[in-house]
């Protein structure tokens, strides 16, 4: 247990200063921060889960599918307080819990390790699963994807079998920066909604449209965002 | 005589009335003997369907909720389809599960390469952390199942085979057994490859020793034995052969040995037909083993 104390509460604003302290810059391009803005809504306003209540079984779980490119969900936990403000400059280094890709045995708060893409979101399946057998209705489980990682086939094994299976505890929000190889427009979110998911498709950037997404009900189905961002090469 | 796998769902629905920690996640295969538990707790016995990513990233997803999955497929389809899940869904992500494997290396020839699974145990080695159990008779298979289920959160591979000896032994889900005592070798009979060892080195001067837990390797017993034994050793294994050399040269490290491995052979026979067939083309029928454990002994092994 990782003794955390917050000199001062952080705001979406310290979020770059937080990741120049990884990245020794506070400028950061478009594939850094694709996910900053999903992540900062879903901590800051919509998960209910603290450093307090990481180990509480009533917590709601998000589970970073795409590992890559962590710095901003780093910023993120260390703004909420899950892990010191002081570990961030040591990212990737030897001693560091911090790597290129989150490890959940070093992370407080990361329900997961990941770097190989889609394992993220038939992990969520279990989890959802495992709550709903153990009567646990509350808590929301939550995947975070990229685009271009839904190529990955154990995706579909688990997007297929959720909606039938009726898992409405379980979330995806994809981040969607164009990065996909064969894409077709629209055709992450039919995906979904011909498994039987509720599917809405929002403005990545907007905090607003975002948590209203997130929070829009979908009865007896899991629900799937899809943030769309600028595209990762222009 | 009934199969290990006839216990498998009897035991673990009887688990699953017993420990409300205890879920199933079976592929579409096996669900038939699951049907009555999966009455009884709807929500603890899943069916993922045709998709083995899924079912062990959602036995992850399971296990990290608190609870203790017991997964069942055939193994080329439990272990080596999905094998990135298992090292990283569930190593990686320090999840425990038991994963209980049908098929063995060739319980249906005539189903072909596809469903044989002869390396299961060596992919799995590996890794670090797996305790893996090679049953050799339904009764062990149901006693190494409750061992499996009980293990903490443990990683468990239990191997369950149509292949079994006639008689079952006291397994205790850890140490090798000692069946025979002789004093020009020792052979390590794994599972279901007793009786031919039996047989094979009927008159021979060796001591025979019993595997159902292969990992961890029980390097204390081999050793044990060979103080009276002699350091010529032989492992009998019912899967890949050399699975378990490293492991037994690791046990005699500091001492002068030879070990001989046998076990099925990496070459794709192409063949279907019978269990007894392709035991005969790998040489493990008592006959082969006999000439091939005798060859390596020599003739101190023969009694006079």
């Amino acid at each position: 247990m990782t003794d955390v104390t917050l000199t001062h509460t952080y705001t979406y604003a310290d979020l770059p200063g937080l990741m120049g302290l990884m990245t020794g810059d506070e400028k950061h391009g478009p594939a850094a921060t694709s996910t900053l803005d999903v992540l900062w809504v879903l901590y800051d306003r919509v998960l209910r889960v603290s450093p307090e209540s990481r180990e509480d079984p009533e917590r709601d779980r998000f589970l970073l599918s795409k590992g890559h490119g962590p710095m901003a969900y780093y910023a993120v936990l260390a703004a909420k307080g899950f892990l010191p403000v002081e570990w961030l400059p040591g990212f990737g280094s030897y001693d560091s819990p911090l790597g290129h890709h989150p490890d959940r045995t070093l992370v407080p708060g990361a329900e997961i390790g990941s770097g190989s893409l889609g394992h993220g979101l038939p992990i969520a399946v279990g989890t959802a699963l495992g709550l709903r057998a153990q009567g646990r209705d509350e808590p929301r489980v939550w995947a975070l994807t990229g685009d271009a990682e839904l190529d990955e086939g154990s995706n579909h094994e688990a997007i297929a079998f959720a909606g039938p299976a009726g898992l409405d505890r379980l979330h995806t929000v994809v981040v969607d920066n164009a990065s996909a190889t064969y894409a077709r427009p629209g055709g992450i979110a039919a995906r979904f909604e011909a498994a039987g998911w509720s599917a809405l498709t929002v403005d990545g950037r907007d905090h607003d449209a975002l948590y209203a997404a997130f929070t829009a009900p979908h009865p007896g189905r899991p629900h799937v965002v899809v943030a769309q961002v600028e595209p990762k090469s222009i | 005589m009934d199969t290990m796998r006839d216990r498998f769902a009897p035991v673990v629905s009887r688990l699953l009335d017993e420990d409300p920690r205890v879920a199933v996640v079976l592929a579409a295969i096996g669900t038939d003997g699951f049907a009555g538990a999966a009455r009884h707790h709807p929500g603890r016995v899943v069916d993922v369907g045709i998709r083995e990513q899924l079912l062990i990233g959602a036995a992850a997803g399971l296990a990290l909720t608190g609870l203790r999955p017991v997964v069942h497929t055939f193994a080329s389809f439990l272990v080596e389809r999905p094998f990135e899940q298992v090292k990283l869904d569930l190593g990686h992500q320090d999840a425990g599960a038991v994963l209980v494997s049908a098929a063995a290396s060739f319980d249906w020839p005539a189903g072909g390469y596809t469903h044989m699974a002869p390396g299961d145990v060596a992919l799995l080695d590996t890794l670090d952390g797996w305790t893996v159990h090679v049953p050799g008779h339904p009764d062990e298979a149901e006693t190494l199942l409750r061992h499996a289920v009980a293990a903490g959160d443990d990683k468990v591979y239990v191997r369950l085979s149509v292949q079994a000896n006639g008689q079952a032994q006291p397994v205790d889900g850890e140490h090798f057994l000692t069946v025979r005592e002789g004093r020009s070798g020792v052979v390590v009979a794994v599972g279901p490859m007793l009786d031919a060892v039996l047989a094979a080195t009927e008159g021979l001067d060796v001591t025979v020793m019993y595997a159902t837990t292969v990992r961890p390797f029980d390097g204390a017993a081999l050793r044990r034995a060979t103080e009276t034994a002699g350091t010529d050793v032989v492992l009998v294994e019912p899967y890949l052969a050399g699975t378990s050399t490293a492991a037994a040269n690791d046990a005699l490290a500091d001492v002068p040995h030879r070990i001989l491995g046998l076990g099925v052979g990496r070459r794709e026979l192409r063949r279907y037909g019978q269990v007894a067939e392709h035991v005969a083309a790998h040489g493990l029928d008592a006959r082969s083993l006999r000439e091939r454990i005798g060859g390596f002994l020599g003739a101190a092994a023969a009694r006079v």
